[in-house]
């Protein structure tokens, strides 16, 4: 359907993804709402990902679990600020093996004609810290980048 | 040194860049366009021509400044594993919001 769009500018603390998807908000806002729904989508490709808890309220606290298959756990938690239904979810993140570095992830649901565009906004603390998350997706998929490379060096038409 | 990445953290750098996006220039007429002193200018295409972003060209008694888009790929290409990895994880969201529009469409009908 939609294609992804990230602008990650130099030297500035945010990630800004915008997609468009072909189902309307209120099923794109229960797909991160429903902690039933959570593991269907959210981690990564190869880990299996367990909501442990999801209390979808201002001040509720959020707690995901991936597992890999060597049993290594990887947690991910956070707060709930805001939440209004269907439009936007407000809430920070902190991957538990970098305590200390949050960040504050504001997801917005827009109607595009019975369709929904979603732009997750996350604002980290320090620049260091936004790219750091940039990079954590270095490891997987090294592969396929290569393919994404030269997409980009024709869309640049050097 | 500083890199691409680093030069292109100044937003004045990045006008340039899009100005000479559209043509080769003048350090005067970028001066003009960006309303700002000619030694700023070359402060600026300086740092760009260290890390290969631009270059000079030089015709008669002119220094002809063009884009140089190669580090441009480069930083493109750091971001592009993390652009993947969302890619899947949005893949998955569009799937199974596809399994959720198909779900309440046979719970309508029953």
């Amino acid at each position: 359907m939609g294609k992804l769009n990230v602008v990650a500018e130099p030297g500035k603390h945010s990630i800004i993804m915008t997609r468009d998807f072909g189902a309307p908000r209120d099923l794109v806002f229960r797909a991160f709402t429903d902690p039933s729904l959570i593991p269907r989508w959210w981690g990564p490709r190869g880990l299996t990902t367990v909501v442990d808890k999801m209390e979808v309220r201002p001040g509720g606290i959020w707690r995901y679990v991936q597992h890999d298959a060597d049993g290594n756990e990887f947690g991910f938690h956070g707060v709930y600020h805001s939440i209004v239904s269907p439009e936007q979810i407000v809430s920070t993140i902190e991957f538990e093996g970098m305590p200390g570095h949050v960040g504050l992830e504001t997801v917005s649901l827009e109607d595009r004609n019975g369709g929904t565009r979603l732009v997750d906004l996350a604002v980290f603390q320090t620049v260091e810290d936004r790219d750091g998350m940039l990079q954590s997706g270095m490891e997987s998929g090294a592969a396929e980048t290569w393919d994404r490379f030269e997409e980009l060096l024709i869309s640049l038409k050097v | 040194m500083m890199t691409a990445f680093e030069a292109l953290a100044e937003p004045t750098r990045r006008r340039i860049l899009d100005l000479l996006l559209v043509q080769p220039r003048l350090v005067g007429e970028l001066a003009d366009l960006l309303k700002i002193s000619q030694p700023g200018v070359s402060k600026h295409l300086r740092v760009l021509r260290e890390v290969g972003l631009v270059n000079v060209r030089q015709d008669a008694q002119r220094h002809w400044y063009e884009l140089r888009p190669e580090p441009l790929a480069q930083v493109d290409a750091w971001l592009a594993p993390y652009r993947h990895l969302m890619e899947e994880r949005f893949d998955r969201l569009d799937n199974l919001l596809e399994e959720l529009k198909e779900e309440e469409k046979k719970h309508g009908e029953t």
